[in-house]
């Protein structure tokens, strides 16, 4: 099936829930006058990224008001958004919803929350648990969030799962200018994105905010890659944008055909091997 | 050496984008400087009038009679080339009245009162007109502790403190500072002839040389020994970077709550914004 999608490369208020609402809703309103099926926001989209404090003042349970009204919009546009969940009992979770004809198909918790360098985020939130893949009217797909993605078991195991689209919400500081031609994470990024479309003959839809929080700029550069790790589209460096892709369904098909690492993968020996792993290894 | 080398026109970008962005999300439009006639306040006039328009940006040159004429003859160039607002305020009056209470005040103490009253009349200035101070304090000089606690290294927002004093020259050369601002030697201009490099004992590329491995790589001292610098120069600036260390903190605070300013009640400044 070809269909479009939007990566709504935004500039978030920090801990600002309802401008940012605000925000979505437009930049929704523009994927859908664009012809998008498909619309991804950034990691945190509707906060902000550096909140600290602000976790528990911005965080949603899954039946709040804005939570009701992108369920709304989901029955014009297939949504993919980042927020914080608060649960029921009080753990704040970095979370991607993938939300569809009007209802939350997947939740997401990010499970490697960066706690280094100028990343703080294990402080203030809790660890998600697991990886699934979900079925979408784009067939399946798995969700990942920032730091998620350099973790290679992460987007392998959605793969296994069936995921042959993957998501990837981010707030990714830019940093390291050198003498080359883009930045440091940009470049890191772009490599991470097309090997694991090559590695896993998926889809990789990778969405990056913008803006600057305390001095710290967000570099955008969203990319819509290819399962042959060709970008088919990338938006503006730094700067807020709405990138669309025209995504060719027959691509995954083809690929599958002419590299198919995925058909060929051995789940039984990866499994044995980690088990063996983990009962050696000294706890 | 030369890993300090930068891709100019992201750097530019970035800086300009960052002044653009830090200053009009507080609901102002305005930046406030100033323009001492040397390179790193000239640079920081480029970002701004790049970022927020020249008729938004407001240069206060501030000599004292010591300064040599040269320095605000260069402001003047930095801000006719940018038609940005120039003023001349001499600190004169105010300094002398100060120390002819106290006439056997150092030279450190005579340059450190001069920098504090430039920042007052800077955030008086800031009040005039609308405005952000914006600081021109680089790296180099940050990590080294050259400059005046609440007085040069006072401001609102800063573009380029995470740039060394090589990359400040790069990047002015790319966005057309004046060569004579480029090409003088950098002086705190307190008296006549004074040199930063002859007061800090080494030269600035030195220093940025092995400031980058040793704050941006994390080498160790055997692997900055091993690429080629000498012990003395590596404890000698580590000491300098060590030693002003409370130069780039906020003032602590006793706790005795639960929740204490900037421990543990913590927000990031751009907080709503």
């Amino acid at each position: 099936m070809d269909f479009t999608v939007a990566l709504a490369q935004i500039k978030p208020k920090l801990g600002c829930l309802d401008d940012n609402l605000a925000l979505v809703e437009a930049a929704i309103e523009k994927g859908i006058a664009a012809g998008a099926d498909l619309i991804v926001f950034p990691e945190l989209a509707l906060t902000g990224y550096f909140l600290k404090d602000l976790v528990p003042e911005v965080a949603l349970r899954l039946d709040a008001p804005q939570i009701e009204k992108l369920k709304t919009l989901s029955k014009r546009i297939s949504i993919a958004i980042g927020l914080v969940e608060v649960s029921s009992d009080f753990r704040f979770f970095n979370s991607a919803l993938y939300l569809e004809e009007g209802e939350i198909r997947h939740v997401h918790r990010k499970v490697y929350l960066p706690t280094y360098g100028l990343f703080d985020e294990q402080r203030y939130m809790a660890r998600g648990e697991r990886f699934r893949a979900f079925d979408t009217r784009f067939g399946r797909v798995g969700m990942l969030i920032c730091e998620d993605m350099w973790h290679l078991s992460a987007p392998y195991v959605l793969a296994m799962d069936g995921a042959m689209t993957l998501l990837c919400l981010s707030s990714s500081p830019g940093r390291g200018v050198s003498g080359t031609e883009g930045l440091g994470s940009a470049a890191a990024w772009q490599k991470l994105t097309a090997t694991t479309a090559m590695f896993l003959n998926c889809r990789v839809f990778y969405c990056n905010r913008v803006g600057y929080e305390d001095g710290i700029n967000f570099w955008g550069g969203s990319e819509a890659i290819s399962p042959s790790g060709e970008v088919t589209a990338r938006g503006a460096i730094l700067e807020e944008d709405l990138v669309l892709a025209k995504v060719d369904g027959g691509a995954l098909r083809r690929e599958r055909i002419f590299s198919p690492m995925m058909r060929d993968e051995n789940l039984a020996i990866t499994v044995k091997e980690l088990k063996r792993i983990d009962r050696e290894k000294e706890y | 050496m030369g890993a300090l080398t930068v891709n100019t026109a992201l750097l530019r970008q970035i800086l300009v984008g960052f002044v653009r962005d830090e200053v009009c999300k507080v609901g102002l439009r305005k930046g406030v400087l100033g323009l001492s006639g040397g390179i790193d306040s000239a640079l920081v006039a480029y970002i701004a009038a790049e970022a927020l328009g020249p008729e938004n940006v407001y240069a206060y040159c501030m000599p004292y009679r010591t300064s040599n004429p040269e320095s605000e003859a260069h402001a003047r160039l930095v801000a006719d080339s940018l038609g940005i607002n120039f003023k001349v305020i001499e600190i004169t009056g105010m300094v002398d009245a100060y120390f002819d209470l106290y006439p056997e005040a150092s030279n450190m103490r005579r340059g450190n009162k001069m920098a504090r009253e430039r920042m007052t009349i800077l955030y008086d200035h800031s009040a005039e007109v609308a405005g952000l101070v914006l600081g021109t304090s680089n790296k180099t000089e940050l990590l080294l502790g050259y400059g005046t606690l609440h007085g040069d290294m006072a401001s609102a927002l800063n573009p380029i403190g995470d740039i060394y004093k090589s990359q400040v020259w790069e990047l002015s050369e790319a966005m057309g500072v004046p060569h004579e601002v480029i090409e003088k030697k950098p002086s705190a201009d307190l008296w006549a002839g004074q040199t930063d490099e002859q007061e800090l004992g080494f030269t600035y590329r030195d220093a940025d040389e092995l400031l980058y491995r040793m704050v941006d790589q994390r080498m160790s001292r055997e692997e900055l020994i091993a690429a080629g610098f000498e012990a003395q120069f590596i404890d000698n600036v580590h000491r300098k970077v060590q030693g002003s260390h409370f130069k780039r903190r906020l003032p602590i605070i006793a706790k005795v709550s639960n929740r204490t300013i900037d421990r543990d009640f913590r927000y990031a400044r751009d907080w709503g914004k």
